[in-house]
């Protein structure tokens, strides 16, 4: 049971959250995934801090960001898989 | 870990316990928190409990004033309470509601006596409150003389992986033994209220979370002069990874583990149908949420913090945990459990949840909280609306 790097929380999701202090650019990260318990890989192509998320798949406008297995919120600029994910390319669907 | 099944509490005359002893100076209003405060300087083991108001509330706001005042007087984690008012009338109401729990409860009003006789007077009532109460021992309580609020603070997205799944992990645990829980944070399950109103163990319950929800957000929409960015999340929210309301919702929910809820409360009030887990409607800031909980009654606070919220409560002990290890290890002197050991696996949420049932009843049993050490008192009563 090594030390992950990410972790996701529901095998639907299509986003990790990193738990190591920063990831670096073109690192590989391991990611374990709680609800099933796997360990998936993924780059991450930006240096990404603690707390931060990264895309498991290239995302389009439009497109739900899953995370819990549910919707929290749209991606407003496509992402590609292994970029940081936050406000710059997502909003909420609420307000 | 085999749960311990009493904790050392302060038995109260209406057969609640309390994990705190304090005799209270609470004002009225705000222009009693001069004399309160004179009077808790004057007599060592009171405490004063200043807010900014009280005064030309009216309609809803004025009910949930005194619903707060006469809460916090009622709450066992108090021992005896002292009441300073501009008049005598509002006074009397509060002092009369809090008698009822048979603890010793004494007003006075400052009109036609000036701060100077009001201190004197109030002074010495509150020496004898003090001396009194300093004689109260703990007994052993059985566990379900606990009842546990929740609130989460400063959340990052450590909150909703490691710190809110541990709270959850605590109050599945000791559900069984008869404990009252209660969460609230109305705004702050926006995204997820569908999924929370699903956990209503009864229609009604369900039913009555989605009416108060709806009633609050369409409050802050109609209020909102932007998109909320830097409220809701806050910016400390956004800086610790969290990017949507929606994602600081699930985290949040996480704090239930998998409980249902039983009843919704308004803010302040009292739960009426025995033990379990209920809902209080409040705001999702943390000083006005806890004090709005200790005001319903709830003797001790479990509130997990991503990037490290600092608050305390003067009542109610705050006992605070956090997974995120750069917190832990920036901010010790505020993390009571820390759990962090989760994010690298070192430590399951079982583990996390039994060292957090560990540490809460230390707490209960008379430890000082971080918040107690470091004198945070937050009392921050909630305002509806304007004065008239």
């Amino acid at each position: 049971m090594s030390q992950p790097d990410l972790i996701i929380h529901d095998e639907k999701d299509n986003v990790g959250v990193v738990v190591i202090e920063t990831t670096k650019k073109g690192q590989e990260c391991s990611a374990w995934i709680m609800e099933n318990d796997k360990t998936v890989k993924v780059n991450s192509k930006n240096e990404v801090p603690l707390g931060h998320k990264i895309a498991l798949q290239d995302l389009n406008e439009g497109d739900t960001i899953l995370k819990y297995g549910h919707d929290i919120g749209k991606v407003v600029k496509s992402i590609k898989k292994g970029e940081h994910v936050h406000v710059h390319n997502v909003k909420t669907k609420k307000w | 870990m085999e749960i311990p099944k009493s904790f050392l509490g302060y038995r109260r005359e209406n057969g609640r316990a309390g994990t705190r002893n304090h005799v209270i100076i609470l004002p009225v209003d705000d222009i009693s928190n001069a004399c309160a405060e004179a009077v808790a300087n004057n007599i060592k083991g009171t405490i004063a409990l200043p807010h900014s108001y009280g005064r030309l509330q009216f309609g809803a706001d004025l009910e949930l004033h005194f619903r707060t005042m006469i809460g916090t007087g009622k709450n066992p984690n108090v021992a005896a309470v002292i009441v300073i008012g501009i008049e005598p009338k509002w006074t009397k109401k509060i002092v009369d509601e809090i008698a009822k729990t048979g603890k010793p409860v004494e007003g006075f009003h400052i009109e036609r006596t000036g701060d100077i006789g009001t201190i004197m007077k109030a002074s010495k009532k509150a020496q004898e409150f003090s001396q009194w109460a300093s004689e109260k021992q703990r007994e052993e309580c059985p566990l379900s003389d606990l009842w546990i609020s929740v609130k989460c603070g400063e959340s990052d997205t450590t909150s909703g992986l490691a710190s809110n799944p541990t709270v959850g992990n605590l109050m599945e645990k000791l559900e069984p033994y008869g404990v009252h829980l209660c969460f609230g944070e109305t705004s702050e399950l926006t995204g997820a209220e569908k999924v929370c109103a699903a956990r209503g163990a009864t229609p009604e319950a369900q039913k009555k979370f989605m009416k108060t929800w709806s009633s609050y957000n369409d409050f802050i929409l109609k209020e909102a002069t932007n998109d909320l960015s830097e409220s809701q999340p806050t910016a400390g929210n956004i800086a610790g990874g969290l990017t949507t309301i929606e994602e600081k919702a699930f985290g949040n929910f996480q704090k239930i583990g998998n409980l249902k809820f039983i009843d919704v409360l308004e803010p302040a009030e009292e739960p009426k149908k025995g033990k379990g887990l209920y809902f209080m409607d409040t705001s999702s800031a943390a000083a006005e949420c806890v004090t709005l909980q200790a005001a319903g009654g709830f003797n001790i606070h479990l509130f997990p913090t991503g990037q490290g919220n600092i608050i305390g409560n003067p009542i109610e002990p705050v006992v605070k945990l956090t997974a995120n290890p750069l917190t832990a290890k920036l901010m010790s002197e505020h993390v009571d459990c820390d759990v962090s050991k989760i994010l690298s696996r070192e430590m399951n949420l079982s583990q996390a949840g039994d060292e957090l049932i560990k540490t809460m009843l230390k707490v209960a049993n008379g430890r000082l909280t971080c918040a107690e050490a470091l004198g945070h008192r937050e009392f921050v009563m909630t305002k509806l609306y304007r004065s008239a």
